[in-house]
Parts: C-alpha cells; sequence; structure tokens
C-alpha cells in the first residue's frame, strides 16, 4: 500500500515541478556529428567563463538536427541546429509551416575532408580523376563506356602504387558524402572525360551517372564514425579511407595522408583555397528564441568570436579551418540578420 | 530414446543370446558414443562462451583500467594582479572578465618557473611547447580557484592540474616515443620532458577519482572526462523506473493474476503483455519522443523523460515476473486464509504477496538491470548529447538535462581522440560492475528468501 503513497507522490511532485522546470535556462542544440567536437569545445569554454549554464550538445546528423529545428517555436524545441551542409529548402519550407519564420545562418569555417591510408603502407598523391576511374561503375576505356576494370590504383593511374583499390567511403546519410561526390566523384568525371562521353551516350542526368559507384565491393559505404572507418582500414591495410582533418590530426600516428592535386590537406593549405575538397560548416539559429533562452546570444557570439574560431583559436587547434570573412559573421551575429531566401 | 522402448528391437537382440553386460553390443556402443558426442558439443559450447566472455572482459580491463588512474602535475602558479585584476579593485565582477584564456599564461610561467626551481632545462623546447605537457582543462580549474575567492590574487598557490591527454598515454603505454614522433599532438621531446618531470618529482600517476565525479569533456581534453553526469542522470532515471514500474507493475499482475476474471479480453491482455516484452526497446523511444516530448511538452534530455521510457520498457518483465512468483505460491495458502475468514484482498496482500516478494524484487532488479543498460530509445530523446551541468537534486534535476552511462559509452566511442577509447572502456567497467552488483543482489534476495513447495 506504501506504493500507492510513493507513486502518488512522486506524481505530485512531478506535476508541480514541470511548472517550475518549464523554464528552460540552458541553450539546446543538435545536428552534424562534424559539428558536434566543434560545438562542444565552444559549450565547454562557454560554460567555464559565463555565468550561463554549459549549453546541451546533441549530435545525429545534419538532416536530423534541421528537421528538429524546424519542428516549431517553444521551450521544448531546440535552438541551434549544427549542419555539414547547406540547409535545403524543404526545410526552410518546413519551419516556415511550423511558424519558425527567421533564421541565423552562421558559417563557422571549412572543414576539409582527406583521404589517408595506413601509415607503413605507400603513399598516395591522388587527383580527382583517380577517384572517379577507381571507384566509378563505369569508366571510359578506348573511348567506349565500359564497366570498371580497375583492380589496383596501378591500373588507374601507372604512377600510383599496385595496391588493390579498397576505399571506405561515408555512407550516404552523411553530409560528407556529398561533398565527396560533388568535389571528388563528379569532378573527377569531368576532368577524365567521362562526363562527356556519358552526355555523349545520352545519358538523362549525366553527374548522376557518373555518381553510380562500383557494386563489386572495393568501394564500401561507412554509416559510421569515423572511428568505424579508422578500425577498418586498421583492419584491411590496403583501405584508403575518407576522414575530416580534425580526425586524421588526432591520429597522424596511424594514418598517412594522400595528396590532392599535389596539395597536402592542412588548415593553411585549405584556408587558401589550394586544397580542393573542402566544405564550409554552419549552424542555424532560431531567432525567436534569442530573448527567451538566457545566454543564447552570448553563446552564439562567443562561438564567431576570434577567442574561439579565430585563427589561433582552440577551434582551428582542433582541425577547423577559420573562416576569413569571420568579421563579417560576427557583424551579422551581432545585429542577428536573419538568413535570406537560398540562391 | 525411442531406440529404448521400441519393443520391435527386443526381438531382433533376442536371437544372439550371448549379449551381456560386460561386452557391448553394436547398438549400445552407437548408443553411447551418440551420448558422448552430445556431451562433447555441450562442453564446446560451454568452453566456446566462456572463451568469447573472457576474451571481452580481459579487453575492456585492458584498456580501461588505466582509465581509472591520472598524471598530474604539480607546480606553483602566481596569480599574478597584473593579469587577473588590471584594475587592483579585487572587484569580483571585473575579475570575472578575465576569460580561461587569460589564465593560460600563468600557468605556463609557473610551469617553466617551478621548473626552474627544481632546475629541470627546457631543453630546446619553447615555454609554449612545455606548456601543452598541462591538460587545457587546468586554466578552468585555476579560473575557478581564483573565482571562489578573489583575495587569493597575488599568492603563489601550489596545484595539481592534469596532464595532457597524451602524456597521460605516455606513461599508461598508449603513446610511444615511436608514435609520437608521428604525431603531431605531441612530440618525443615532450614526452623526455615529461620523464624528467617525473623524475624530479612534479608529475605523479594517481588514482582518478574524477573519473566517477566530474562532467564530460570536449574533445581536446580527454583527460578531464568523467561520468559524474552519467552517473548521476542513470541513477534518476533508475529512481523514476522504480517508482513508477514497481507499483504499477505489481499492482497489474495481483489485479491480473488475483482478481480478473479468466476471459477472452484478459488473455488477449496477457498475451499483448508478453509481446509487449519482446518489442525492441527502439520503439519505445520513439513513443516516448512522440508523447512525452512532442504531446506533453517534457523537455529534451531529461531524465524524466529517459525514466518514463525505460519504464515503459521494464514493466512487461516486472509483471512477468510478478505473474510468476503469484502462481508460484500454492493455492493452499490462499484458501486457508480464506477459510480462517479473510478477505480476498486480506488473503492477498497478508498472505500471498509476502510470499511472492523474494520473485517480485528479483524480477524488479533484473528489469531494471537491463534499464539500466539500454540505449537505443535514449537515443531519440535527446540523452545522447554533451552535458557538461550537472542536474540539480531531485525534484528539479529530473527535469534538467542530464546523460546516462550507456549512452556515455557510446558517446566516447565516437570521438576522435584515441585517449577516449580508454575513457569508454572505464565507462563499460563502471557499468558491469553496477549491473554484477545488481544481479548479485538479486540472486542473493532469491537464494535467501525463496521458498519453494
Amino acid at each position: 500500500m506504501s506504493y500507492i503513497k510513493v507513486t502518488a507522490s512522486a506524481l505530485a511532485i512531478a506535476a508541480v515541478s514541470a511548472t517550475s522546470a518549464a523554464a528552460r535556462d540552458n541553450v539546446q542544440i543538435a545536428g552534424s556529428s562534424t559539428v558536434l567536437p566543434y560545438a562542444s569545445i565552444v559549450a565547454e569554454a562557454f560554460g567555464e567563463n559565463f555565468d550561463f549554464p554549459t549549453p546541451v550538445v546533441e549530435s545525429g546528423g545534419s538532416g536530423a538536427g534541421r528537421k528538429k529545428l524546424c519542428e516549431g517555436v517553444g521551450e521544448n524545441t531546440i535552438d541551434i541546429a549544427n549542419s555539414s551542409s547547406r540547409i535545403k529548402q524543404s526545410d526552410i519550407d518546413l519551419c516556415a509551416q511550423n511558424g519558425v519564420t527567421e533564421i541565423q545562418e552562421v558559417r563557422i569555417g571549412y572543414d576539409g575532408i582527406v583521404f589517408a591510408s595506413d601509415i607503413n603502407g605507400p603513399s598516395f598523391a591522388f587527383t580527382p580523376a583517380d577517384w572517379h576511374a577507381a571507384l566509378a561503375a563505369k569508366v571510359v576505356k578506348d573511348g567506349q563506356l565500359v564497366d570498371n576494370p580497375n583492380k589496383t590504383w596501378a591500373d588507374v593511374r601507372a604512377d600510383l602504387p599496385a595496391q588493390d583499390i579498397l576505399a571506405f567511403i561515408p555512407g550516404t546519410k552523411h553530409g560528407t558524402r556529398e561533398v565527396f561526390d560533388e568535389k571528388v566523384i563528379i569532378a573527377g568525371c569531368e576532368e577524365n572525360g567521362t562526363l562527356a562521353a556519358h552526355e555523349a551516350a545520352g545519358a538523362e542526368d549525366a553527374e548522376d551517372a557518373c555518381m553510380q559507384l562500383r557494386t563489386d565491393g572495393v568501394s564500401i559505404d561507412i554509416d559510421g564514425d569515423y572511428t568505424e572507418t579508422l578500425a577498418r582500414v586498421d583492419a584491411n591495410k590496403n583501405g584508403i579511407g575518407v576522414f575530416g582533418l580534425s580526425f586524421y590530426q588526432n591520429n597522424t600516428d596511424k594514418l598517412q595522408v594522400a595528396t590532392m592535386n599535389g596539395v597536402v590537406p592542412s588548415v593553411e593549405s585549405i584556408a587558401k583555397g589550394e586544397y580542393p575538397v573542402s566544405r564550409p560548416l554552419y549552424f542555424y539559429v532560431k531567432n525567436a528564441h534569442l530573448d527567451v533562452i538566457p545566454g543564447m546570444q552570448e553563446y552564439i557570439e562567443f562561438f564567431v568570436s576570434d577567442d574561439m574560431a579565430g585563427p589561433d583559436g582552440p577551434l582551428a587547434a582542433y582541425g577547423l579551418v577559420s573562416d576569413p570573412e569571420l568579421a563579417k559573421t560576427q557583424e551579422m551575429v551581432r545585429n542577428r540578420t536573419p538568413m535570406g531566401p537560398l540562391n | 530414446m525411442t531406440d529404448a522402448t521400441d519393443p520391435s528391437a527386443q526381438p531382433a537382440a533376442a536371437p544372439q543370446r550371448r549379449s551381456s553386460l560386460l561386452q557391448l553390443d553394436e547398438r549400445t556402443r552407437r548408443r553411447n558414443a551418440a551420448e558422448a558426442r552430445f556431451r562433447l558439443m555441450g562442453l564446446i559450447a560451454v568452453t566456446i562462451g566462456i572463451l568469447a566472455v573472457i576474451g571481452l572482459i580481459s579487453s575492456i580491463l585492458f584498456n580501461g583500467a588505466s582509465s581509472f588512474r591520472q598524471t598530474f602535475i604539480t607546480l606553483d602558479v602566481y596569480l599574478d594582479p597584473a593579469k587577473l585584476d588590471k584594475a587592483g579593485t579585487r572587484d569580483p565582477e571585473a575579475i570575472s572578465k578575465v576569460t580561461t584564456f587569460g589564465y593560460a599564461p600563468l600557468l605556463q610561467k609557473g610551469l617553466v618557473d617551478t621548473m626552474a626551481a627544481q632546475g629541470i632545462a627546457l631543453d630546446g623546447l619553447t615555454a609554449k611547447q612545455a606548456a601543452e605537457l598541462i591538460s587545457k582543462e587546468a586554466p578552468a580549474q585555476l579560473r575557478r580557484y581564483v573565482m571562489a575567492d578573489v583575495s587569493r590574487i597575488g599568492q603563489t598557490v601550489t596545484f595539481d592540474v592534469l596532464a595532457a591527454g597524451r602524456i597521460d598515454g605516455y606513461f599508461k603505454g598508449r603513446v610511444t616515443m615511436e608514435s609520437a614522433a608521428l604525431d603531431r599532438n605531441v612530440s618525443p621531446e615532450q614526452l623526455m620532458l615529461a620523464d624528467r618531470l617525473k623524475e624530479a618529482g612534479m608529475l605523479r600517476t594517481k588514482f582518478n577519482l574524477d573519473f566517477f565525479t566530474a562532467p564530460d569533456a570536449s574533445d581536446t581534453r580527454p583527460e578531464a572526462a568523467g561520468l559524474g553526469v552519467a552517473i548521476l542522470g542513470s541513477a534518476y532515471m533508475m529512481l523514476v523506473v522504480l517508482v513508477l514500474a514497481l507499483p504499477l507493475g505489481v499492482a497489474a499482475s495481483i489485479y491480473l493474476e488475483e482478481f480478473a476474471p479468466k476471459n477472452r479480453f484478459t488473455d488477449l491482455i496477457e498475451v499483448n503483455i508478453s509481446n509487449l516484452a519482446a518489442v525492441p526497446s527502439i520503439v519505445f523511444g520513439i513513443l516516448g519522443l512522440a508523447v512525452f516530448i512532442n504531446f506533453a511538452g517534457l523537455p529534451q534530455s531529461a531524465p524524466i523523460v529517459g525514466g518514463l521510457v525505460l519504464t515503459l520498457m521494464t514493466l512487461p518483465t516486472i509483471i512477468i515476473a510478478t505473474r510468476a512468483s503469484l502462481k508460484a505460491v500454492p493455492p493452499s495458502i490462499r484458501d486457508a486464509a480464506l477459510g480462517v475468514g479473510a478477505s480476498k484482498m486480506q488473503s492477498v496482500f497478508h498472505h500471498v504477496l509476502p510470499l511472492a516478494m523474494p520473485g517480485i524484487l528479483t524480477g524488479t532488479i533484473i528489469g531494471l538491470a537491463q534499464a539500466l543498460g539500454e540505449t537505443a530509445p535514449l537515443l531519440l530523446i535527446g540523452m545522447v548529447a554533451f552535458v557538461r551541468e550537472y542536474p540539480s537534486g531531485p525534484p528539479d534535476g529530473f527535469f534538467e538535462p542530464a546523460a546516462a552511462l550507456p549512452v556515455q559509452v557510446y558517446n566516447w566511442t565516437q570521438r576522435g581522440d584515441p585517449a577516449f577509447v580508454e575513457r569508454a572502456s572505464g565507462a563499460i567497467i563502471v557499468l558491469l560492475v553496477f549491473l554484477v552488483i545488481m544481479n548479485a543482489i538479486a540472486i542473493i534476495l532469491r537464494r535467501r528468501f525463496e521458498r519453494r513447495w
């Protein structure tokens, strides 16, 4: 019988505190797992230096984060969505439909995507065309579109090591995959003339045809995170994995990085725009929450401050390529300028 | 089995009158061989199982045991008023404007000065490189110390600060001179300096209580990451589960077992409870997101939502265990109680329930242990998050963000820095210890109080 009392009192307490706890005093963030380490570094420093509680940062993917942001306005929806790709029109429409009208788009910097293999194996110097020729389902051979016959990297280009082709690439749910497709596969497709061949063959969407990867087991989609890719490369010394620059920089004792078009990926080479495979990282702010959630404006300003996101800040030390236009972003954040329509 | 009872087998054996107990005939030999084979297979199965468990546990222990020890550097820091309190007013408001970035140079100077006092040379390293031996958590520690009492500014204080993750890894064998030569985050010279600090007694590896009490830390400071928030969050969730699932489950089972009429409707309920026990836990997470967060408006990442979801998951387990132990109480007890004039309710609550209690508690504890290790439903309700603030005391704490133990393991395995592998394995050890304790309690309760008829 005492259970009934306990339950009753617990429910009563719950009911009472539900009202008192309604005012959320911490910033809630969700989204990209690529942005997560940066966001948690900022959140940690923010909690240490300000009188506001440390923001809560969830991961779960860029798309999921943006969807959560657009669920509506209110305390049980998130305030900020981290995203490793730009917001889509469908997200904006969903937001508008749910009453989330003003969103700020904050670009925090750039992230490099690197190709790395086991440290004891041979070194690679790739071009996007090599990757397309190695992984695409159809390649041009003697002027004909044929099923990809390449077995080793030396088949792709004679001066690459004669190592079996085996690539661990991010799965399609990752934002990284979009960049990989766009900046490596499609760029390579154009470079080695396969795009033109597809067009000549009357393909409906030549770029789509370029992105068809071979399915004979040499290109393996990794749906997990970079730790899984690392474990795969570790177990399979022939494998070449696709990593984020910061992840590679934390594991330089196990991985060696390949150059792309002769450029070694680093914070500097990406900042200068020499290394081709990089992408901007964003977070999206729900303006309606700015004056409701304490510390939210301060967190955003702190994130893009020179102390954090500048070239000498902790984010750059962890592998974020800082944005040369950071001052403009800081100005925008101060003015709470909502983003315009996508161009 | 059928061979032994098969009557047709006897006439076949009958002509051979020579059969004796000492000399096995062909048929008996085959039967014996079958038995030997079966025993061997059983033995192999058990051996494989034990080997797998040993392999798993030893790999976790091998990776994770070192997380209970941590390397610290002892140094004297001069809390320079010129840096921390430029105005000289000792106004906490003004001092709080100095961020952790302002405290880092004090530590660097403190380390270099302490080394100079001990006669340790930098040996070609810059002061900045030497300061990289210190964890990035240290400036925050220093700032907290100063903010707690601003009159400390101007003093020289001795501090035990965490060593950076790679330095800690060096003394645990995770980082070697060879790997450091390739690693961009640490150099062999820094490791040699760490060796000299150790010789001078400035650097020690000691028991790491912070691992159990500290909150999570970001990717740049694995050495500071702890399980504090996760343990608290898990404890809150278990409290919610216990307070809700035990009374609900026991009440439901008593009603179904003792009072409810046996008809199609109760049969349907019974089948559905068994089905619920087999529903994948992620389904409860989806339900929790839809009902508790989106509909009821409860906050995200809060232990109350986690606890409610896990309650739903645990209820079928508790109901099934409770019904089984109620069924195990012999009807003669009920009949005797009713016979001396007890009401139905009195017979249940005074006689049947106390006798069934050990079984109910065992079922509850096993259900709780299951809930403690559950991750999937928490993914959907925002508990897989970077949470650094401790939730406050109950009841408000139930509504504030928290992590949970299994979620912390999942989070740490995703981080880039290899030092988090050690942390994750350490967290697994802690989780396993909790589970073993809970299951041991369940076994003890069963052994001591269970009665058989």
